[in-house]
């Protein structure tokens, strides 16, 4: 190591403990100045602990920080990003009922006095940096709160760049963007390295780690169990291994050898929302699973949830077993055998301050009662099969949803449908922020419950998952359907080009 | 269980249009930007309410409620509640509640009204009902933010403690004020052009408290610590100072707001500000605070006292039950909720 300089960031046995949860068991992790440097790791490995440990966020229990060869404690946010350390989190942290130029210079606003706020420099400043994003649609003035899901990431990243920073922690930062959005990204963060920006990086996805990364760091449970691989040279299938502690074959699971030919399980007909999408007519077979192609924005998630009858449509109609479901209800649609594992999960399906197994049980209380009491012995069993068949994980039943880490918590909502069980599953985004190793588990699953008779409708924004799981592909552009084929004709360009034709800039 | 979806789901050409959100004005940093001069729906909603409980007060009683001196009279009595108001915005905004405003009211207007206080004439009158109103505010503050006390219980224990502490130092009997210039300030003479000094007082606590909460570093932080505390926190704002601050003002304005009421009862007494902490909860809900933290208007806040007091001076010159009124005030806070359901759901 003698010739190189001394790396920016040094971590040193980092240890972090939560109630019941060791959550850092000794980490190390060495970032140089310019580099890309991609942590690695299942759901639950510490990943995330770890940055919010760099970012001041989390007090570790043990452990040192070296940052340009100074020891530091980082005993809060502030102290961070004093030195320089700005994080983009895995869950938004944005305030939905202030501005975008609000939230993107929140805690450091440029005043006068020493607290009257400039406002009009606060939004010239924030429409630069959208600027220098490729955003210049997304208006400084807007709130938070109207923004899309997409939009709001790119807030969190000006924010990011609004500091003056040499070292950018971003924690799965895709997850929510669109293939051009991601190559934009990576875009963004050459810029930063080329400046001599350290940047560290989450994914999942690991084919964007060999286009971006320097060195990768592998955690599992709570440990570094390789540090400083070249991103470039590492085998894919060794890096899985590390995650994982074992082979995963990261292959779709086998299709029925012709597609099943009953009734319709679900038909949709002439579905609109204004402004949402256009007339939609689908079905689907038991056994079934139609995927739903789309860049965000393109109206994917509006259906379903219009399907669902969380919003009202405003003509057209839902059938399950050819039964028309009464519009803009939920219950009903819920009696008729409907289960939606909606995008935001944090917003729309879960209870973040109960445990796992109310959250799984949830939708299936009734069959755990009599009479109105609950019986807790049967609903945890319940609760508890259902999450080891997706090895949920930590396996503590009664641990806050609020304490999972972000793939853990998606599995928690599969997990409610999968105990539910429900005769058509709507899945929106299912694999967001999901690692590897429970991807290929949850692709079995979901094939598994269409062996046994369930339909599947679903949304993503990954291609190839679409491709690989589905039967039958609907590409969405704009809120309209504009081509329908059964998978195996299609492949990825294909989808991508029909994805793209004609769509804006943006 | 799954809800309908956030309605904030569109994006892109479909609604990048550039509607009247589009806020390409000079001044005003935000959502709250002008709306002092540019009033928006909930606050155009609410001068109607004003507007109309104007005509029904000029229809009943044409003479007494447009006369110049009834007029004054509503601000006045808008003004000690008012300025109570102002703080309980912020404390709303900010995601807590200070049940302990009335009590506050009425500890710091018998404090300042003792013998002993008064031999400081008006420099000790006022300076003692400021500091313990501060004082009281201090103390709710350390325990919300430092003792991780919930709001609701912390300022729950204050309001019964410090009710009970003026009924030990007045034991139930009325201070009377005997400095002339405390007294003189209530005083048609004191008037500046027509306008009472309280009622200056008043407005002047609602400017700085406009300007404070839109326009300056703790305006902003108040909201995000109420719409997000968590994303507050890693902005690296410091929550816990933060919400101190917070409940110090709101027992300032409770220390002004006693000094008002000093003035203009002539004396201090235990029984003072009862169940101010429903006014100015209700006053600020239906003016557009969220009772949930995250959105604050002081405009709002301000129309919505003016319209209680409007209310309670129409019943008084109708010669009408307290009874009735009461369940007219009841009415007005749920239609002003739902009306304001309504138009907060069009983004
Ligand atoms: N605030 C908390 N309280 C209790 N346990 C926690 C808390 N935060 C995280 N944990 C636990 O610490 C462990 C590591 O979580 P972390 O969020 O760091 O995982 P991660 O690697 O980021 O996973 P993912 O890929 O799913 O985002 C998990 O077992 C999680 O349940
Ligand atoms: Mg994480």
């Amino acid at each position: 190591m003698a010739p190189e300089p001394p790396p920016l960031l040094t971590m040193d046995g980092i240890t972090k403990s939560f109630p019941g949860v060791r959550a850092l068991d000794g980490v190390d992790l060495e970032v140089r100045a310019g580099e890309v440097h991609c942590l690695l790791g299942q759901n639950g490995a510490g990943k995330s602990t770890l940055i919010k440990v760099l970012a001041g966020a989390h007090q570790p229990d043990g452990g040192a920080i070296t940052w340009r060869g100074e020891h530091v404690t980082l005993k809060s946010p502030i102290a961070a990003m004093r030195l320089g350390i700005a994080t983009i989190y895995q869950e938004l942290d944005l305030v939905e009922g202030l501005s975008v130029a609000e939230n993107v210079y929140l805690g450091h606003e440029p005043t006068t006095a020493g607290f009257v706020v400039r406002g009009r420099d606060a939004r010239t400043a924030a429409a630069a940096l959208l600027r220098r994003l490729g955003h210049t649609e997304i208006d400084p003035a807007r709130l938070v709160g109207e923004l899309s899901a997409a939009q709001q990431q790119i807030v969190s990243m000006a924010r990011a760049l609004s500091h003056d920073v040499r070292l950018i922690v971003m924690d799965e930062p895709s997850a929510a963007l669109d293939p051009d959005e991601v190559a934009n990204l990576f875009r963004i963060v050459a810029d930063l390295t080329a400046e001599g920006v350290a940047v560290v990086y989450i994914s999942h996805r690991l084919e964007e780690i060999r286009r971006i990364g320097d060195r990768v760091t592998v955690l599992k449970d709570g440990r570094a169990v390789a540090s400083g691989l070249p991103a470039e040279s590492t085998p894919t299938r060794e890096v899985v291994a590390l995650m994982t502690g074992r082979d995963v074959e990261y292959v779709f699971p086998e299709r029925p050898a012709q597609l099943p030919l009953a009734e319709p399980l679900l038909t949709v007909r002439g579905l609109t929302r204004r402004g949402e999408f256009a007339p939609v007519d689908l079905e689907v077979r038991p056994g079934e699973i139609v995927g739903l192609a789309g860049l965000v924005g393109s109206g994917r998630s509006e259906i379903l949830e219009t399907v669902y009858g969380a919003r009202k449509a405003e003509a057209g109609q839902v059938l399950v077993d050819g039964r028309p479901l009464k519009p803009g209800s939920v219950r009903a649609a819920v009696r008729a055998g409907l289960g939606l594992a909606p995008e935001e999960r944090k917003a729309q399906a879960l209870l973040m301050l109960e445990s796992i197994t109310r959250n799984v049980s949830v939708s299936s209380m009734s069959r755990f009662s009599h009479g109105g009491w609950l019986d807790r012995g049967a609903e945890f069993k319940a609760a508890r099969r259902a999450t080891r068949e997706l090895s949920l994980k930590p396996d503590l039943p009664s641990a806050p949803v609020r304490t999972l880490s972000g793939g853990n918590q998606q599995k928690a909502v599969l997990a409610r449908w999968l105990l539910r069980g429900c005769r058509v599953l709507l899945l929106d985004e299912p694999t967001r922020g999901v690692d590897v190793g429970a991807r290929a588990e949850l692709y079995a699953v979901i094939r598994r419950l269409a062996d046994d008779g369930l339909g599947v409708l679903l949304v993503s924004s990954e291609v190839p998952e679409v491709l690989g799981l589905a039967d039958r592909v609907l590409v969405l552009r704009e809120g309209h359907v504009v081509h329908t084929a059964p998978a195996r004709e299609l492949d990825e360009h294909r989808v991508l080009d029909l994805v793209m034709e004609g769509s804006p800039a943006s | 269980m799954t809800q309908p979806a956030t309605p904030a789901k569109q994006e892109g050409p479909l609604l990048d249009g550039g509607g009247p959100r589009k806020s390409t004005s000079g001044d005003g940093a935000g959502p709250w930007s002008g709306r002092l001069f540019r009033p928006d729906v909930r606050t155009l909603s609410l001068i109607g309410v004003l507007v109309a409980l104007a005509l029904i007060g000029g229809v009943t009683k044409p003479d007494e409620f447009l006369a110049t001196s009834n007029v004054q009279l509503i601000l006045t009595q808008a003004s000690v509640i008012g300025v109570v108001t102002v703080g309980m915005t912020f404390v709303i905004t900010s995601g807590g509640i200070d049940l302990s405003v009335g009590a506050i009211v009425a500890l710091a207007s018998v404090w300042a009204t003792t013998v002993a206080t008064q031999e400081y004439g008006f420099a000790g009158i006022l300076f003692t009902a400021v500091i313990v109103g501060v004082g009281c505010g201090l103390v709710n503050g350390l325990l919300i933010a430092y003792g991780g006390m919930v709001p609701f219980i912390a300022t729950l224990a204050m309001l019964a403690s410090a009710r009970g502490l003026a009924l030990q130092i007045t034991e139930g009997k009325t201070q009377m004020v005997s400095i002339p210039s405390v007294l003189d300030l209530g005083e048609r003479d004191a008037y500046l052009f027509g306008i009472p000094p309280l009622v200056l007082v008043f407005a002047a606590v609602t400017v700085i408290g406009w300007l404070v909460l839109n326009r300056t570093t703790f305006g902003r932080r108040t909201v995000a610590v109420g719409g997000n505390a968590e994303a507050a926190r890693l902005a690296g704002i410091d929550v816990r100072r933060q919400r101190l601050y917070l409940y110090l003002l709101s027992g300032l304005c409770c220390g002004i707001a006693a000094f008002l009421l000093i003035v203009l009862a002539g004396s201090g007494q235990n029984t003072n500000g009862n169940l101010y902490e429903l006014d100015a909860i209700a006053a600020a809900i239906i003016g557009g605070t969220l009772l949930s933290g995250g959105r604050g208007t002081i405009t709002g806040s301000v129309l919505g006292v003016l319209i209680f007091t409007t209310i309670t001076n129409i019943f008084a010159l109708n010669n009408l039950e307290s009874a009735t009124q009461q369940i007219a005030k009841g009415a007005i806070i749920v239609a002003a909720v739902l009306v304001q359901r309504r138009t907060s759901h069009t983004p």
